[in-house]
């Protein structure tokens, strides 16, 4: 039946349903004090570098609407940023300048802002528009990520990211987003982005799902999902591991980014990652949720790696 | 004990608290669990004031209402601050308040109130005038003339008591010379005294009533005085300004035949003065206020001891949790999704005011022309606090104008606009506005038309008679509320909506 999944077809793929994730495992291994961390980019930049995580440079940051005079010296000569609100969810407010021209910037999309333009985006951001709340909020200013060539192929403008769940310190399981014209350069799923589920073994596809259905082709640059492999995959869970014990959060989700020159890079995490990761996936979480909550802590990094590549896969 | 198993504990216990209480109030005290009619419970206050002679002894009293015919008495109260106070008069004799102190200064006022329900349409008791006794006036020669010459015409131009008094009071209203010279001598009567004279001299069975008109929200009425008469066997009132047979609807007989309404001596410039207003009350909230009924411990301590204008703020107080139940299932049980999550039973209780189809194209009216006013503010540098302000005060301007275009049209459904929450509707507009631009209209469709869903089902619930009639009358059932609010709490279950959205799990195998 296409309309509707049944519940037992559901039950039999271990589906990770929204109410069970908040009750069974974000308020229980997720502890409250712990979130300002990963809700602030800023906070958890500052922790990553300390913990010798690899991260985007930071190129300054505005935390007062008066600093926002300062732009223009802030950004120096940089024709490439990225503009964030440290607290923002969903990749809310987050401005990506490719081009420059004088004090002209340009998006991915080839859309142009003046100075002002960006000026008003940050005042936007320390107001709290994107924040939870409406929290005032402090703008960071990153340098734009070189994306890895082997991952351009499959992504639409923007920056393809991958989004590894970790639970206890395993990472569980993996997805490639591949932004599309239809979202508007995003990575965000709901907003029409490619969702390749990657093997925790070795990073290859699995399979790609675009708005809920499978799919095999990149839809605006046509290349096959079939054989992309994501290069330092070994590296990439390493990196995602390391943030449970950064982060002390039993479940989150990490954002990673592949840098031409300087490898993975961890984006973001976030402690209420979304469920979209299974139908990417086109498993569920909860087999692999499980076995996990049945293992002793382990804090050795490298044999929870081994562990996940040689066991997620066929859960 | 784990946090869940305590979870159900107090859920049980909520709900069995919450159930029980119910069941004892409905088989014991008698609350029936669904609403009857509604009765218009009437408050009436008699004011006897006078000024006291200061030297003598001071006695006043007022005549008490016969409450049988057509009401019942729910409760009745006398102030009587520094008098001694006593009800007398027996079961076949009207009873009386009687007021006594042995000194006093100054202005007085003495109250009494009583609460009455109007259970039937008014029904005159037609017990036979007592003795044959006919109290004649004792006429002066020429008014005896006068008065004999009005009764002969009146009489032919009648077939019985009834009519005869009729037509007494139609001479009696008229410019007729007669019925001129009988007024001019005797100034002090009115005509209802007149007539009852006339109709003595015409030996018929006459008395004058007093009463009030029950009228909501009056204040110093005097009272009404109508004729009755016997005719054959039952007794017939006339209004005797109009002439016009039958009491009134809602008139109140307050005191019948010739005992005075109020006396008093020691005291002069005497006056009494009622005020009232009405509520309507569900029979239940009437059988509550039954004087024997108030003493029940679960009574005492209710909102029903409270002032009637404070239950009816806790009437709809106690059905927002209703609006907080559905949004909860809509939430979790469903997966819908909603713009603010309370903002939909604030938007349901709006509607309870302005009615469904006028609140609602009234709301996507301000927030239609909300939403196209604030895409210009998107485009102008503003911070947050200052942008929502001017949202803020941007639908109050709205509202102003719906309100005034609308009452010229002669729309004045529309009036009810103020009930809407502005800061909320404001807020609604920035959220909106802002996913608008970052995740589409789409997106803007779905929650808002989520929100607008859940507010209309919740509207639906909370002017349900059944459910208002439940959360007032049994406040009880917060406990059933607050026990499945904790159960849904723990529901890590599918969502309806994750059915479609994992629709396509397992496609590839």
């Amino acid at each position: 039946m296409i309309g509707f999944a049944s519940k037992v077809q559901l039950d039999n793929f271990g589906l990770l349903s929204m109410n069970c994730r908040n009750l069974e495992f974000i308020s229980r291994y997720n502890k409250r004090r712990l979130y300002p961390l990963v809700d602030n980019k800023l906070l958890t930049k500052q922790a990553a570098l300390a913990a010798d995580i690899a991260v985007p440079e930071l190129i300054g940051s505005v935390k007062t609407p008066f600093e926002v005079n300062q732009l223009e010296q802030i950004l120096g000569e940089r024709t490439k940023f990225v503009i964030k609100p440290a607290r923002g969810s969903a990749g809310k407010g987050i401005l990506v300048i490719t081009r420059r021209e004088g004090n002209d910037f340009y998006k991915a999309s080839g859309s142009k802002l003046s100075l002002q333009d960006l000026k008003r985006d940050i005042s936007n951001i320390l107001s709290g528009l994107y924040s939870l709340g409406g929290k005032p909020d402090v703008a960071l200013i990153e340098s734009l990520i070189q994306f890895d060539p082997g991952l351009a192929r499959y992504s639409y403008q923007g920056v393809p990211d991958i989004r590894v769940i970790v639970f206890q310190g395993y990472p569980v399981m993996a997805m490639l987003r591949c932004s599309t014209a239809e979202s508007d350069g995003k990575a965000n799923l709901h907003q029409g982005a490619v969702g390749v589920g990657l093997a925790v073994r070795d990073g290859k596809a699995r399979s790609a799902v675009q708005n809920g259905d499978l799919v095999s082709l990149h839809p605006d640059t046509n290349e096959p999902f079939g054989d992309l492999q994501i290069p330092h995959w070994e590296t990439i869970l390493q990196l995602t591991a390391r943030c449970y014990e950064l982060t002390g959060l039993g479940y989150i989700g990490c954002d990673v980014v592949l840098d031409s020159q300087l490898g993975p890079l961890i984006l973001e995490l976030n402690a209420r990652p979304g469920l979209a990761i299974q139908i990417a996936n086109q498993r569920g979480l909860l087999p692999r949720l499980r076995h996990v909550e049945a293992l002793q802590p382990n804090p050795d990094i490298d044999a929870r790696v081994q562990l996940a590549a040689s066991t997620f896969d066929q859960l | 004990m784990n946090s869940r198993a305590q979870v159900y504990l107090f859920a049980f216990i909520f709900i069995l608290l919450g159930a029980s209480l119910t069941v004892y109030k409905q088989q014991v005290l008698g609350f029936p669990l669904t609403p009857g009619q509604l009765d218009t419970v009437w408050t009436i206050e008699a004011e006897v004031s006078f000024d006291a002679d200061g030297d003598r002894s001071i006695k006043a009293s007022l005549g008490l209402p016969d409450i049988a015919a057509g009401y019942e008495l729910l409760s009745e109260s006398f102030s009587s601050s520094g008098f001694g106070f006593d009800i007398v008069g027996t079961a076949t004799d009207q009873r009386r308040a009687l007021w006594t102190k042995r000194q006093g200064n100054g202005e007085q006022q003495l109250y009494y109130r009583l609460q009455i329900a109007a259970i039937q349409p008014l029904e005159l008791p037609h017990l036979p005038p007592q003795g044959d006794d006919i109290y004649l006036p004792e006429w002066l020669h020429a008014e005896r003339d006068v008065a004999s010459n009005l009764v002969r015409r009146a009489t032919e131009l009648s077939a019985d008591p009834a009519s005869l008094a009729r037509q007494i009071l139609l001479l009696l209203n008229s410019d007729d010379v007669d019925a001129d010279f009988l007024r001019r001598a005797y100034q002090h009567s009115s005509n209802a005294q007149l007539a009852q004279q006339l109709l003595a001299h015409a030996g018929q069975h006459a008395r004058l009533t007093r009463g009030i008109m029950l009228e909501d929200d009056r204040r110093n009425l005097s009272p009404d005085t109508m004729l009755e008469v016997w005719s054959e066997d039952r007794w017939v009132a006339f209004d005797p300004t109009t002439a016009n047979q039958g009491y009134p609807r809602n008139f109140l007989v307050w005191q019948r035949g010739d005992s005075s309404l109020f006396e008093v001596s020691g005291g002069s410039n005497s006056l009494v003065r009622f005020s009232m207003n009405s509520n309507r009350l569900s029979a239940k909230a009437v059988a509550m206020q039954s004087p024997n009924r108030l003493h029940a411990p679960l009574l005492d301590f209710s909102i029903f001891t409270l002032p009637v204008e404070k239950q009816n703020a806790f009437k709809s107080i106690l059905l927002v949790p209703i609006g907080i139940l559905l949004v909860a299932i809509f939430r979790i049980l469903v997966g819908l999704r909603t713009s603010g999550t309370f903002m939909p039973v604030l938007i349901a209780l709006a509607f309870i005011e302005t009615n469904l189809a006028t609140g609602l194209i009234t709301f996507l009216t301000i927030v239609g022309v909300g939403l196209w006013l604030r895409s210009y503010l998107s485009r102008i540098n503003l911070l947050l606090v200052a942008r929502i302000s001017v949202v803020v005060i941007m639908v109050i301007i709205l509202m102003a104008s719906f309100s005034v275009i609308s009452y010229k049209l002669g729309l004045d459904e529309v009036l009810a606009i103020t009930f809407f929450p502005m800061i909320i509707i404001a807020w609604t507009i920035e959220r909106m506005s802002i996913l608008w631009e970052e995740d589409g209209a789409k997106e803007v469709l779905i929650q808002g038309g989520g929100s607008l869903l859940v507010a209309m089902v919740a509207y639906l619930a909370m002017t349900n008679s059944y459910v208002t009639h439940l959360t007032f009358n049994f406040p009880e059932i917060l406990l059933i509320e607050a026990g499945l609010i904790l159960l849904l709490g723990q529901y890590s279950g599918y969502r309806l909506s994750e059915f479609y959205r994992f629709r396509f799990m397992g496609r590839s195998g």
